[in-house]
């Protein structure tokens, strides 16, 4: 399994703050697994395709082309604002 | 909450004191300089904000201020940084963040705090809610904030 997390505008859009997905023992790429989560439906495609969108995969920031594996944490959030 | 190398770095709902982080980061005697910054949350123009939440990553965003404080001490000699960020609802003018750093002397101190604000700003998972007389909204992502931070790398 693995486990992606929504934080603030995107999980508030999406309406879902964790997501288990199976992997099936596979190695993906954050792309993968985006484009699985896209298809469910009209509005996480819309939300999920934004360019600003940060990845976060075992709490490190990585680019869409890292690869997850089986028992990853995978985080999807907006631009950070803190400060 | 993170301590080693002199590095202090919180996540809190609690208000800190600027005072006794002070009287923390002074006790390192061979340092000459302490600088610190305080950010606060800021009225909107038309005096709208009734409070501000902040939301983070609980875990990575622990690793994400201790490795920017390291990144830091890496890159300067530095004797102590403290950062502090406060997360839930805040009231317009309450205190937001903290970034304390003692060091030998203050070229270096000012440039660390600098470099951790713009890196705390783009790289440590927090995100600001705006709720205001007419509603709320998700504060966005500042061009300022990512141009600031080009000037390190």
């Amino acid at each position: 399994m693995i486990k992606i997390l929504f934080f603030a505008a995107l999980r508030e859009r999406l309406d879902c703050e964790q997501y288990l997905l199976s992997c099936d023992g596979k190695m993906l790429q954050v792309t993968d697994i985006l484009q699985q989560l896209q298809s469910r439906c009209h509005n996480w495609q819309q939300e999920l395709s934004r360019t600003d969108l940060l990845c976060a995969l075992n709490q490190q920031l990585v680019p869409l082309n890292a690869s997850v594996q089986d028992g990853d944490e995978l985080a999807f959030f907006p631009p950070v604002t803190g400060g | 909450m993170a301590k080693h190398m002199n590095i202090f770095v919180a996540v809190q709902s609690d208000d800190f004191c600027v005072a006794s982080e002070y009287a923390e980061l002074r006790r390192h005697s061979a340092c000459g300089a302490v600088v610190t910054f305080s950010g606060l949350v800021r009225e909107l123009s038309d005096n709208t904000l009734h409070s501000m939440t902040l939301e983070h990553y609980p875990g990575m965003t622990e690793q994400a201020l201790t490795a920017i404080a390291e990144q830091a001490k890496n890159r300067w000699q530095l004797g102590a940084v403290h950062i502090i960020h406060r997360v839930g609802t805040l009231k317009p003018n309450e205190q937001i963040v903290f970034v304390g750093i003692a060091s030998a002397h203050r070229a270096a101190a000012f440039a660390a705090c600098e470099f951790i604000m713009d890196y705390l700003k783009n790289r440590a998972p927090f995100w600001k809610k705006e709720h205001t007389a007419s509603g709320d909204y998700w504060v966005a992502a500042k061009t300022s904030d990512s141009q600031a931070l080009a000037r390190w790398e």
